[in-house]
Parts: C-alpha cells; structure tokens; sequence
C-alpha cells in the first residue's frame, strides 16, 4: 500500500502543474521484498499502521492488566486472614515484585503507549508517526519483553527483590534463582522499546503538526505525551545503566555491589530513583493529559487555563527530575540533601496543585453531562488529590521517615497510580472507544465499572494508611494475629476490608471486560461524533480510515474541530455558540476535498524479527552465551534487512483486495 | 541506530502536499532531529557510567589502581587517532554534501581505518592491564574501569561497521533519500562518540585519582 488511490469518482487533477510526482518503487532493490497483506493475520504481523499497533498495545498492556491484578489479588488474600498460608514466603516475595513490575512497565505505561500510539497523529492531524517501522519495532519489543519476563516463573521463580530491587538484596547470595535476570534482561528489552518510542513521538509532535498548528494549539493530551517522551528520553538510559551494572554483576562476576569489595548500596538507589521519580510522572502524565481532554468535552467548555496547564505538565516533568532522593530519606544522606530533596518535592505540588484548580474550574458553571468517562475524570480529580496530599506529608523528611516502607507508602502510590493513572486510562477508555472501534461502550455497565472501581480503590487503600501509621510494614508475608491491636486501631479488620475492597475493584474490571464483548457483540453504530469533541481525532471517521485523513486539515484554532462546529453569533442577549455544522457534513466536506494520492509506508517484516532476536540474546545470558551468539546474528540480520529493503512495495508484490468494493481504497502504484 | 540513519524514505509521505520532501515543522529533517535526540539520550546513559566509575576509580583492594597501570603516552597516541578520525569525517561529510562518491567513500573508510586502529588500541591496552592483575571483577575500579571503556569501546565499533556498511550502500547506491544526509547523520554519531572519549580521557586518565 505505498500509494494510496481514491477511485476515479474523485476528480483527477486540480490543474496541471499542482499534479504531485508519484513515488515509484525501485525495482533494482527487490531482495527484500516487503510484505502488502492488508487484511489476515498478516497484516496485523507486519503493519507499521500506528492505529493498529495502538490497538495491540492495549490489548496486550489489558491481558497484562489482568495478569498483576490476579497477582494483586493473590497478595491481598494472603493478608486477609493472620498468619496466613496462601502464598509461601518466597512466593509471597515474587508475587510482589512481579505485581508492581507488571502493572508499571507492562500495563500503566505501555497503555498510555497505546493511547499515545492511536491518538498522537490523529490529534496533530498526521497520517501516521514519523518512523513507522520502529513504531512496529517498539510494541514488538514490549510484547516479547513482557513474556520473557514471565517466562520466569516457569523457568525456576520470578523476580524476587521487590519493584525496586535494592542492592545488595538483588545479588546472586541472596536471590540464587533467575529471577533477577529475567527481571533485568526483561526491562532492558522493554526499556529500548521506550527509548525508541520517545524519539519517534517527539520527532512526530515537533515535525509532522498539520499546517497552522501551532504548539500552543496542540491538545493536552499530545502535550502531555510529549512531555512523558522527554522523560522517557533522558530517564531510560539511567535504569538501562543500572540494570546493565546488575547483570554484569550476577551474570559476569563484576563487583559493583559487593559490599565486601566496599560497594556502595547507595549507587543502585540512586541510579535507580534518577529513572523511578521521572517514572512516576510518566506514569501520572499520560492520563492528566486524557482528563484534561473528557472534562471540557462533557462540561461543554473549554479547559480552564490551557496554557496554565501545558506549562505546568512541563514544569512538573522538569521539576521531577530534582526530587529522586525522597525515596531514600531513611538511607542516611545527610541534613543538607535531605533539605534540599524535601523543598523540591513541596514544590512539585505547586504545578500539581495548578492542574487540579484547572480542571474543577472547568467544569465550574459548565453543563456537566455524566457520561462514565466524565465519572472517572472525576474520579481521577478526587482520588489523586487524596493520593497527592499523603504525597506532600512524604516530603516532610521526619514525618517520611516514620512512614517510609509501611502501609501508608503503599496506600499513597496506589491513590495516585490506580486513582490516578489507572482510573484516567479507564476514562480515555470510554470516551475514545467509539473513535477506535466505532461503537459505544455500554454506557449502564460502564457507570456499575466506575462505581465498584471507585467504592473498591478507597475501600482498598483508605485503610492501608491506618495500617502503615500503625506500623505493618510493606512487604511482610504475615502479621502475626497478637499484634493486631483493638478497637479503631484493630489491623485484622483493616486487613479484611483491604481484602474486600481488591475483589471490588476486580469486579469492576471484569465489568469493563464483558463490557467489550457485549459492546463488540451487539454491533451498534455509534455515531460519527457521539459527544460533541473539541479536538482533531473527530474530524475523521469512526474508526478512521488507514491514512487518517482524507484532507489533511488546517488548523486555525486550539480546539479546530469544535470551532468548525460553532460559531459564535450575536443575538439580544449577547454572543452565543450556535451549531453551524455537524459532524457528517464537515466529514463529507473532508472526503469531497481528499488529497489525491497519499502515501502511506508499506508493512515490514523486520520489526518483529528484530525484536524477536532480543529476547533470544537475553535467554542466552542466562543459560548459554553460544544463544546469545546466534540471536546477535540476527539482530545483524534483520538490521541490514531493514536498512536494504525498497522504501515502498513493489506493485507486482500487490495483491489487490477481493470484491473491488468501491468505497474501499484501490492502493495501486503510479 | 543504522535503522534510523538508512531510514530516509519517511520524510516524504509528511510534506507530500506541498512538493516539498522536508517540510517539516521545525524545518529539520526527521531522521536529523531522531538522531539528536538520540544522542542527548545517549549523553545520560554515559552520564551514568561515568558517575559510577568516579565513585569508584578510589577503591581497587587488591588489585592495581589507576596510577599503576595507565600508559598516559599510549592512550594519548590512541586518543589523537580517534580525534583525527573526527576529521576525516567532516571531510567525508563534506564531499557527500559536493556529490563526490569516489572521495566521500575514501574518507569513510580512512575514518572507519583510524577509528579500528582506535579499538586496536583499547584491546592491546585491556590485555597489558589483564596481565598486569586488573581483571573485569578484580576490584571495584577493575569493573568500572571495564564497563566504561568498554561501553565506548563498543559504539566505537558499531560505529566503524556503520561506516563500513555506509559505503558498500554508498558503492550499490542503494540510498533512496538524501546521501549526504545520511553521511551526515554517521557523522554526528561519530562525533558524539569522539566528544564523550575526550570527557573520558579526561577524566578517567589524565586527572589523578
């Protein structure tokens, strides 16, 4: 498909000259042919479409979703009883590390991949990212990452030393099985996935904006993405040196954490946090910008301070990168850091706090309309403000260190990142659903997803904070039933209700999973422009062609497309908004004005081999080197296939799509 | 990396409207503002090896430590050697910007020549420290030591064989898009790996411990 043709029905030329060159395929280079299916399992294989990998980033991030919600779930039935035997000790240990690895690199973030991947082009008015194919590469990576990553628990345990894996805890003495080299191997994998996704969403952000778009003109959410990529950018190769550091440790005999050699324990932490707080905002950021995107739409108003809340997204990326050490508080680094890393993490709540004002004046005066994904908007507004302030009682040093590796940490993050994060994906969930899939999400099971999800996070968390200020460390396998205290201060009951309230939460992820497939059963339409949107993905139709946009549109406005629909008209009273245009007759408009020929990039088949080549190498590290050797023979293979293949498939590659369905494309080649 | 210096043909299908292969917004090619972006990742990722091999070059119990065992003469002449090759590189570039192949392939390959002699250098200087007692988990500068160099040793490598690869296609001319761009973009790589052996050199060699 390197040409994309509207059939004839479309005039041919706007006079002479204007008539574009067509892009011809050299023949010459016809070793590696490239692949052309645009229908099967093929084309999903070898696409380098970004709506497609959108699409299989977030169903694989959403098995992944299920897979640490089952592990979260096995935690809290181990706490629900004292002295429990659910879990063994050592299974206990994995169950956590892998449940916090699996929900931050292989669900939160890769689902905001998914909306970043889906959504970025289209809200800028691209027909795709700038470099497809390692687009392609970047899911490839983080699909086969995650499975060898779980491949652990079958090949002798999981990972064993917590999310953070604090040295010397995390070397071969103390942790004799694989698991911290699947661990380490598998974020490395994932990692480049990241590193090479932020080059290709910045490059695209900054380069391939629609004419007239200015930066200040680009949606929040594309704003907030590309801050999240700037994080991604200069914080991965810091957890990439660590991780290095680690394997070499356990895997070549160096010494970096061997304390009898006088390592220092505090290097891993550093190293570590130097990523782990940036991370935090790249988990945060991608939903603000999601919220910041449904609260205008159902409030019937524009955000609150556009600018106010760009700026301070940036401020709160720059910011993040000076406040690391307040993870480490409680490891001794003296009164001077200690200060300074507790001031910039007070300060962090200023452009937070900024958010939160913007967003409730948004929706103060406006006509709130309640639909599920203006519920969990909500939702985030509420929970993340409670997770926020247990955040700025963190950065008090003394009162942190009290606090610091009890409950109340855990009630924190989990208020922030599944009030949050979580909670925000679920809004750009129902509110996006019918621009991906063009159909509604069942609206009744939605609201039923949203109230169990919201009752079961404060019902799972609210009493963590109790449990940690009364001392039950995080991390504990059991608490022993004589410790438990009475009355309000009673843990047992508090463990029970945190038990309860997990089960609530999961019942209402399985309602957004029924949700799907009754959704996908019922095979309702939904309309082009189902809650009258601001933004540029709802020029398009619903799900949007393969090249986006018929017309590349031209942008005049923040909000384009609610201001094609509105204008503002003087009446008695006053200016008011009047609806000048539906949805469907500016999308006829688009598709009677289409562009010509539109070139779209031709499917790949080395992404996935490349990508396929790492997991191999990273098996060889473990259990034999001549592995390794064969899977860098690959990744030379497929890097030379990727460089020589012809820029566009050859037409006699081509095979046309059965039925010669008018309205479908013809992709022929001029 | 090659993937993105090779990858010329997307910077068409963007600005296809208006005739104009690289139209973009900041008016910088894609794969030019990718490798920037790149290379200011890269920047952290060398930041951090350094930082540890600071924290660390102090500590080397039983084994040898820095003062011992650097030859500051040898590593000199290889450190000239790879500077140098920074030269030849922009006179590669250049010839690719004037359409010359015959003395843009010359230069390439000069650069990839003395970029090898630079790697040489860093094998026969890891052997004489193995000898000398410094193994990889000998001490704590011993790893350190390793990794760092190591790691730079590495993308010297790559870099010699994107070179080399650069001028085989050059030869089939098989690059669709813009040949002195791509030149151009193994050039900042090539740079980039030369400015951070300078920081490298400085700080791992010529400042004492």
């Amino acid at each position: 498909m390197a040409i994309i043709e509207r059939p004839s029905a479309v005039p041919a030329t706007v006079g002479g000259a204007a008539a574009p060159e067509l892009v011809t395929p050299s023949r010459a280079l016809g070793v590696f042919a490239r692949p052309v299916s645009s229908t099967g399992w093929k084309s999903w294989l070898f696409t380098v479409d970004h709506k497609k990998l959108g699409i299989m980033y977030g169903a694989v991030s959403l098995f992944f979703f299920l897979v640490g919600g089952i592990e979260a779930l096995l935690i809290r039935l181990q706490l629900a009883a004292p002295d429990n035997t659910v879990l063994s000790a050592g299974l206990y240990n994995e169950m956590f590390t892998m449940h916090a690895t699996t929900m931050v690199f292989l669900f939160v973030m890769p689902m905001a991949a998914a909306f970043a991947n889906y959504f970025l082009p289209l809200q800028i008015g691209a027909r795709d990212v700038a470099f497809p194919r390692i687009n392609a590469l970047g899911f490839w990576l983080f699909l086969f990452g995650g499975i060898f990553l779980n491949t652990s628990w079958f090949l002798g345990g999981a990972a064993d030393g917590g999310w953070f894996m604090y040295s010397p805890n995390s070397s071969a003495l103390f942790s004799p099985s694989h698991g911290i080299d699947f661990w380490v191997l598998g974020l490395q994998i994932t990692g480049i996935a990241s590193l090479v996704g932020a080059i290709n969403l910045i490059v695209t952000v900054l380069n391939m904006r629609a004419p007239g778009m200015k930066l200040m003109q680009m949606p929040v959410f594309t704003w907030m993405v590309l801050v999240v990529q700037f994080l991604l950018l200069f914080a991965m190769p810091v957890i990439t040196v660590a991780l290095f550091l680690l394997s070499f440790q356990r895997n070549f005999g160096a010494t970096f954490f061997d304390v009898n050699q006088g390592a220092d324990p505090l290097l891993w932490q550093h190293l570590f946090w130097i990523f782990g707080h940036p991370e935090v905002y790249i988990i945060i950021l991608p939903s603000f910008g999601i919220i910041s995107e449904v609260l205008p739409t159902f409030a019937r108003k524009p955000l609150f301070g556009y600018k106010f809340v760009v700026f301070s997204g940036a401020a709160i990326g720059f910011v993040g990168w000076g406040v690391w050490a307040h993870h480490m508080f409680a490891s001794g680094l003296g009164p001077v850091s200690v200060a300074v890393f507790s001031v910039a993490t007070m300060l962090i709540a200023i452009p937070t706090g900024v958010k939160i004002v913007n967003w409730t004046l948004t929706l103060w005066g406006g006509k709130l309309l309640f639909s599920t994904a203006m519920l969990f908007s909500i939702g985030v507004i509420v929970l993340f403000t409670i997770g926020g302030l247990s955040g700025v009682t963190h950065a008090v040093a003394p009162s942190d260190t009290q606090q610091t590796d009890t409950y109340h940490i855990v009630a924190h993050f989990h208020y922030v990142i599944v009030g949050g994060a979580v909670m925000g994906l679920f809004a750009g969930f129902y509110f996006w659903w019918p621009k991906m899939f063009g159909q509604m999400l069942d609206e009744r099971l939605g609201k039923w997803n949203f109230w169990l999800m919201f009752f079961g996070v404060n019902l799972t968390f609210a009493p963590m904070h109790i449990l940690g200020m009364q001392g039950q460390p995080r991390r504990m396998v059991v608490w022993p039933e004589k410790l438990t205290g009475d009355g309000f201060f009673d843990l047992a009951f508090w463990n029970k209700v945190a038990s309860v309230g997990s089960f609530v939460i999961a019942l209402g992820v399985l309602l957004f999973v029924i949700n799907i497939f009754v959704t996908a059963k019922r095979k309702v339409k939904a309309p082009l422009d189902p809650w009258d949107a601001r933004t540029l993905e709802w020029i398009t139709a619903s799900p949007p062609k393969e090249h986006n946009f018929d017309r590349i549109p031209t942008v005049h406005a923040l909000d384009e497309f609610f201001h094609r629909k509105y204008e503002e008209v003087d009446t008695e009273d006053g200016p008011r908004l009047v609806k000048v245009k539906t949805a469907e007759e500016i999308l006829a408009e688009e598709e009677a004005n289409a562009d010509h020929h539109i070139h779209l990039p031709s499917p790949s088949y080395w992404p996935i081999v490349l990508a396929l080549a790492l997991p191999i190498i990273a098996y060889g590290v473990i259990f034999n080197l001549l592995l390794s050797v064969v899977g860098t023979a690959l990744v030379i293979l497929a890097i030379f296939g990727w460089c020589l293949e012809p820029s566009v498939a050859d037409d006699s590659d081509y095979d046309p799509p059965a039925g010669g369905d008018s309205t479908k494309e013809l992709a022929t080649l001029g | 990396m090659a993937d993105i210096a090779v990858h010329t043909e997307h910077t068409h299908h963007e600005g296809y409207e208006d005739h104009a292969p690289h139209a973009t917004s900041t008016g910088l090619s894609n794969n030019k503002l990718a490798m920037w972006l790149f290379l200011g990742s890269e920047c952290l990722l060398f930041g951090g090896l350094i930082s540890t091999y600071m924290l660390y070059r102090g500590r080397h119990e039983g084994g040898p430590g820095p003062d011992q065992i650097f030859d500051i003469p040898l590593t000199s002449i290889s450190s000239f050697i790879l500077l140098m090759s920074s030269l030849t590189m922009v006179l590669a570039v250049n010839s690719a910007k004037r359409k010359d192949d015959r003395n843009t392939n010359l230069w390439l390959v000069v650069t990839a020549l003395l970029g090898a002699l630079f790697v040489g250098g860093q094998v026969y200087e890891f052997t004489a420290f193995y000898q000398e007692g410094l193994g990889f988990t000998t001490s704590l500068f011993g790893s350190s030591f390793y990794t760092l160099t190591g790691f730079h040793g590495v993308h010297v490598t790559l870099g010699i064989i994107m070179l080399l690869a650069l001028v085989a296609i050059i030869n089939r001319d098989r690059i669709t898009g813009d040949k002195a761009e791509v030149v151009e973009l193994v050039g900042l790589y090539w740079h980039f790996v030369d400015v951070v052996w300078v920081i490298i050199f400085t700080l791992v060699y010529l400042i004492p411990a």
